[in-house]
């Protein structure tokens, strides 16, 4: 270690990094470590991706069935997919947006120590994407666990066992896939909001 | 006799590792022009020991902000190592925030989900230095502050000072040719303050690091080589050792902070 401070003539300005690999370890600490804040940001993922498997499920019992849905049956079925999406849309935002919101402090000491705007985007879309991806599988079980219990309870359960797996299996990647997009898009805006604040401003802010 | 002249004139130059021309920043609320900075010309050289004093809402922090580039002056330049502040791109700036100033904060200002070490290392890591050079680093700078026990360590589970010692190492992490601390002692209490004062002169003294730090802490005038008083946006007054020495009445500066050898 070079026990001296930098002189003058050895001064020269270069560029800041940060690998993806250090990136994705400081996003993965950030939900382990505040696991039960990470947990309460990703309800909303949760509860909309929980309702949206639930749909799918039914769906996919329905085609099981044999006997192909009424257009009746599909309008409501559709709504319900919407229903279900703009629900999610708003939990994942409102969380998204706090969760951000109450880490300006963190975000402007990042800057000090040599982050730029894109450091702190891309921490908090990999940690979003990852919470949103957490989220939705936590939320598909329990939407697919909602619908068999309920099955159950009528005595139908072996309508779960013949339905239509090729339907469910899609409609499963399907709520991933958006729980993990929709939670990353609703980042990106107070993200970038966040990252280009001058340090002395973020970190002036007391949430 | 050319030759000598210009070497002169370079050694002048490199002699002020801060300087600042003109330095405005003024904040519009409800359409009143408040004058947080007012001109300030200050020239600090390379090794110094700065406190910045003042009645609170004299400018001390916005000074801060100003020289370590966390904010844009209104008007007015500050150089670093002659590098004029305002011409640098945003990862430019941000270059200099990670490799030549170290921040150091009232409120510690430490990452909460990051390790002792691992908000030591976080500034290599934005350098660009190898995994084994930011641990062996990490861990050298962790011993130096008196914390080679508590590496592992999260920030709740550190007491104030403790906290305070992890950030003064963060803040050397990349070799800085400047450290400036806020008011570093205002949320410790006295003994430990004084402790966190003398580790910052220690380094200071050994490391050749410039030392500028904003401060009601009496304290830290003794062992400072000059003090500039801020009031209203302005320099009121700036002075150096001897002066203080003689005004605060501490002529036991030299046998209490002076390394004994
Ligand atoms: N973001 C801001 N918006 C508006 N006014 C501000 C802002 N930041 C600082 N000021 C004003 O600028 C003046 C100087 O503030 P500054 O924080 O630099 O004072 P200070 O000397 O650091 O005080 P203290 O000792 O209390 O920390 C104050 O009058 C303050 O109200
Ligand atoms: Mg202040």
């Amino acid at each position: 270690m070079s026990a001296k401070a930098q002189g003058a003539n050895e001064f020269r300005v270069g560029r800041v990094e940060l690998p993806w690999s250090t990136a994705f370890s400081i996003s993965k600490k950030n939900i382990m470590v505040r696991f039960g804040r990470a947990m309460i940001t990703a309800a909303g993922i949760m509860l909309g991706i929980a309702f949206l498997v639930s749909v799918f499920t039914s769906k996919a019992i329905l085609m099981g069935s044999g006997e192909p849905p009424s257009p009746e049956q599909e309008t409501r079925q559709t709504w319900l997919i919407v229903m279900s999406l703009l629900v999610c849309s708003v939990g994942i935002c409102n969380s998204m947006f706090m969760s951000v919101t109450e880490r300006f402090r963190e975000i402007g000491t990042m800057k000090c120590l040599g982050a730029v705007d894109a450091f702190v985007v891309k921490l908090f879309l990999l940690e979003s994407g990852m919470l949103g991806l957490l989220g939705s599988l936590i939320g598909a079980i329990a939407g697919f666990l909602v619908v068999c219990v309920v099955h159950l309870l009528k005595r139908q359960l072996g309508q779960i066992a013949s339905m239509d797996w090729a339907y469910f299996g899609m409609g499963l990647v399907e709520a991933l896939v958006i729980g993990m997009l929709l939670s990353m898009a609703a980042t990106i805006a107070p993200a970038v909001k966040a990252a280009r604040l001058p340090p002395a401003a973020a970190l002036r802010t007391d949430v | 006799m050319a030759t000598s002249a210009a070497a002169n004139h370079s050694q002048m130059l490199e002699d002020y590792v801060v300087r600042t021309r003109g330095l405005t920043k003024i904040y519009v609320m409800g359409g009143e022009e408040l004058h947080a900075l007012d001109n300030v010309a200050l020239d600090i050289k390379r090794g110094e020991y700065i406190s910045i004093m003042g009645p609170s809402g004299s400018g001390k922090s916005t000074l801060f902000n100003m020289i370590g580039g966390l904010d844009k002056p209104t008007s007015g330049t500050v150089y670093i190592n002659e590098t004029d502040m305002a011409q640098l791109d945003a990862a430019e700036l941000a270059w200099i925030r990670c490799r030549t100033v170290g921040y150091i904060f009232q409120t510690f200002n430490l990452i909460p989900v990051m390790t002792a070490i691992e908000n030591v290392t976080l500034p290599m890591v934005f350098a660009g230095r190898t995994p084994d050079e930011q641990l062996q680093r990490g861990k050298e700078l962790l011993e130096l502050v008196g914390l080679g026990d508590r590496l592992y360590h999260r920030p709740s589970e550190l007491s104030g000072g403790q906290q305070q010692r992890v950030a003064i190492a963060r803040a050397f992490a990349n070799d800085p040719a400047i450290i400036l601390a806020d008011e570093p002692t205002a949320n410790l209490d006295l003994r430990t303050g004084k402790e966190i004062i003398e580790l910052l002169r220690t380094l200071n003294e050994e490391r050749g690091v410039t030392v500028i730090s904003a401060t009601h802490d009496l304290h830290m005038i003794d062992i400072s080589d000059r003090v500039v008083w801020v009031r209203d946006g302005k320099i009121d007054k700036i002075e150096d050792r001897q002066s203080v020495d003689v005004k605060v009445g501490h002529v036991d500066w030299e046998d209490q902070y002076r390394p004994t050898n």
